[in-house]
């Protein structure tokens, strides 16, 4: 019935259908009704949050990341003293040591990963059994055990301060953690600087001209060893020339722990080692199943084009397989990431152990402090989606 | 540590959305439900530690099963959590537990700005340092430069930066979430030093693997008045965890014990009577039964007794009654009378 008369109404003039029936005027009306829902459920929640906190007495407000901190943290990448520094800076700290570990543990995970990956296609019987066997061990076993494993474990390894394992010149290794010498630059050290920067802009521009000029010509050129040259020898023979202002203070044996140096304290290497040995696995496989992604027919024909071994992978095999494995690589990296608020387990002072732990239980500001993390992990994985995508973009197979 | 966050995350959810929870009577979903639900630690010999059947006992313990007994004659209605230092404050404010009995410094910042009171202090406490006896250092002005394991979430690890801090000494803090933890590190030789509670370092370091080879500094870095919190804003329930402890007290300083308590209802003594609630109507005042105090006299004992059973001389920590005497025996412990 209604069908005909729409029909009907097609085919003569202009239909005069109420404005409720109008579609577009409906779709509109739904979307803006439910926006005020939401407004409005999200703003109720605030204010009875509110009214709640005020009731029970809880402090609120933003006010305490102002306020001295009063407690001390294991590992700071930036000056954080004791007495003085506020919750602000706490928060910050806990910033820069998650995302130490995290950037580290990602860079470890991925080499590791290809690597593992790799080796199980590896015709080598052995070789792929190993990478398999490690593959199973590492996926299946759940990585807060993992985590004091390793912690543990190297805990119990590591001799005392007194007994310290001496490298010499790359400084010294005991329970307290790896005493190393710090670079201590001298007068000019800033050109050395200077040239570096210099030298790898040098590379990227042979590498960029050397790539148009094969495509044009043909012809090639040692870019590689050229860009190389540029990036390290330019700052060297400044380095050289300036009088190699650097020296190292070295860690020295003595009191409770060596004193001097830098320290990279035992909690940072076993979550970095559990973190990046648990990821690799998963991206073992990730890799595994791109590299199989690549139809066989790619490198027979690459084969038959002349090409070897090592650049039918570089070439051929590697540039697609990318492609497939990029999207599951990028919750990987989002996982390593989020993985490592397991830290507070092993007192590693990354973000959720000082902030969302020990900042929120002195002030006992739950609800700040808990969406001032979350927001924070949120931005964290939304940057390396974005990253990760763009990376994405750029590799994927462009239609010719 | 998952936990903690999911704690935080649900205190804030139910701040946001829950009607409001601190208004409500404890004391009628206490007797709603049938049990008390009672925040404890994850493990502190003598004070709440399970035994090898789920079964806990400690002076903390005790004061939870004294106010099952008071409100229902029976000391086993009695639900225990145990909360790591950083999980206690949320659990309690979330609603998670009615009564929060974990050797909890009372602090005026926990007093005033977490929406909770503290009903009393049960053991007087102070921080001390341990350390490997054959370390050769005998006094806590010669740590500078020591790592040293604790908690996090405590007082413990503002105290340790102060006093630091206050004597131009370094250190390293290494702070875990749980005890056990800050435990076996120490025992791995991770730490120099471990620090928290006088007390209880004579009860962690039972569960090293060799107790006699470490040595409790005499040095006490501060005041730790361990006791009670519940929410604020419901003034009965408060006034119900302080008296149950102050009626210990009270039953200690009149020779009422867990033996007696019977006959003692018989007393000539005013004060006993009162207390016993042979005379008077000071149960009703509180929502209770007028021998609240001789129930949960009955179940756990007298403070004394109390003590003596969990952390006394005759225990593995062997601990002197010291500050926790009664006041009329030159100690701390004071309550206020009954009448
Ligand atoms: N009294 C201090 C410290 C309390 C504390 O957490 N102490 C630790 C070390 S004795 C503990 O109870 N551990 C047992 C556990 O976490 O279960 C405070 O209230 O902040």
């Amino acid at each position: 019935m209604a069908v005909t008369d729409m029909g009907r109404g097609v085919a003569d003039a202009p239909p005069k259908v109420a404005l409720l029936n109008n579609p577009k005027f409906r779709s509109w009306l739904f979307q803006i009704l439910l926006g005020v829902a939401v407004a409005y459920l999200v703003y109720s929640g605030w204010v009875n949050m509110n009214a709640n906190l005020q009731a029970a007495g809880v402090a609120s407000g933003f006010g305490f990341l102002g306020e001295n901190a009063g407690f001390s943290v294991a590992q700071s990448l930036i000056d954080y003293d004791q007495g003085t520094s506020s919750y602000g800076r706490v928060y910050v700290v806990g910033v820069l040591n998650t995302l130490i570990v995290a950037v580290v543990g990602i860079v470890f995970a991925t080499v590791m990963g290809f690597l593992l990956g790799i080796a199980r296609l590896s015709n080598n019987w052995i070789v792929s059994r190993l990478a398999t066997s490690y593959v199973e061990f590492a996926r299946n076993v759940p990585l807060l055990l993992q985590i004091f494993i390793w912690y543990f474990g190297v805990l119990r390894l590591l001799p005392q301060p007194r007994d310290s394992l001496d490298f010499g010149p790359l400084g010294l290794l005991n329970i307290r953690g790896y005493f190393a010498p710090k670079p201590v630059w001298g007068d000019g050290s800033a050109f050395v600087l200077y040239a570096l920067i210099a030298g790898i802009v040098i590379a990227i521009g042979v590498s960029r001209w050397s790539y148009r000029r094969q495509m044009a010509t043909g012809q090639r050129f040692p870019s590689l060893w050229v860009g190389l040259g540029a990036a390290v020898g330019l700052p060297l023979v400044v380095f050289l020339a300036l009088g190699a202002p650097l020296t190292w203070d070295m860690p020295v044996l003595g009191g409770f722990r060596p004193s001097g140096g830098m320290t990279v304290i035992p909690e940072f290497i076993a979550l970095l080692v559990a973190l990046s040995t648990y990821t690799a696995a998963f991206i073992a496989e990730i890799v595994r199943a791109g590299i199989l992604g690549v139809s066989k027919g790619q490198s027979e024909a690459a084969h038959a084009l002349g090409l070897r071994q090592g650049q039918n992978l570089r070439l051929v095999v590697i540039p697609q397989a990318l492609r497939i494995i990029i999207p599951p690589l990028t919750s990987q990296y989002l996982n390593l990431t989020k993985n490592s608020s397991l830290a507070v387990a092993i007192a590693y002072p990354e973000l959720t152990s000082v902030f969302a732990g020990t900042a929120l239980n002195q002030t006992g500001q739950a609800v700040e402090i808990i969406s001032i993390t979350m927001l924070t992990y949120l931005t964290f994985s939304l940057l390396t989606s974005a990253f990760m995508n763009w990376y994405n973009a750029r590799v994927a197979l462009v239609e010719r | 540590m998952t936990k903690t966050v999911l704690t935080g995350v649900l205190g804030a959810a139910v701040l946001a959305l829950g009607a409001s929870t601190a208004s409500a009577a404890t004391l009628d979903d206490v007797k709603a439900k049938g049990f008390v639900q009672c925040g404890v630690s994850q493990g502190l010999p003598g004070f709440s530690n399970p035994d090898a059947d789920g079964e806990w006992s400690g002076m903390d313990v005790d004061l939870c099963r004294g106010i099952a007994a008071a409100i229902f004659g029976d000391a086993t209605a009695v639900k225990f959590t145990p909360l790591s230092a950083k999980e206690r404050f949320t659990a309690l404010q979330s609603g998670e537990v009615d009564v929060l009995s974990r050797n909890t410094t009372w602090t005026m910042s926990r007093d005033t700005q977490l929406g909770l009171n503290f009903a009393g202090v049960n053991y007087y406490d102070g921080q001390g340092f341990m350390i490997r006896t054959d370390m050769n250092i005998n006094s806590a002005l010669e740590l500078s430069g020591a790592s040293i394991c604790t908690n996090t979430g405590t007082t413990t690890e503002l105290n340790v930066a102060d006093y630091f801090r206050a004597n131009n000494m370094e250190y390293e803090l290494v702070a875990f979430e749980k005890a056990d933890e800050v435990v076996a590190a120490y025992d791995a030789g991770r730490c120099d030093v471990y620090t928290t509670d006088q007390s209880g370092l004579y009860a962690q370091r039972l569960k090293l693997t060799d107790p006699g080879a470490h040595k409790v500094l005499p040095e006490i870095i501060s005041k730790e008045p361990l006791g009670p919190v519940v929410r604020q804003g419901d003034d009965q329930w408060f006034n119900i965890v302080k008296w149950v402890h102050f009626a210990t007290l009270n039953a200690e300083e009149l020779g009422v014990t867990m033996a007696n308590v019977e006959e003692m209802k018989e007393s000539d003594n005013p004060s006993i009577r009162r207390l016993l609630g042979t005379e008077g109507e000071f149960g009703s005042d509180i929502g209770l039964e007028n021998d609240w105090a001789a129930k949960a006299i009955a179940a756990v004992g007298n403070y004394g007794e109390i003590f003596d059973r969990n952390v006394g001389p005759d225990t593995e920590l062997a601990i002197g009654r010291g500050v926790n005497a009664l006041w009329s025996q030159g100690g701390l412990q004071y309550a206020p009378p009954i009448r």
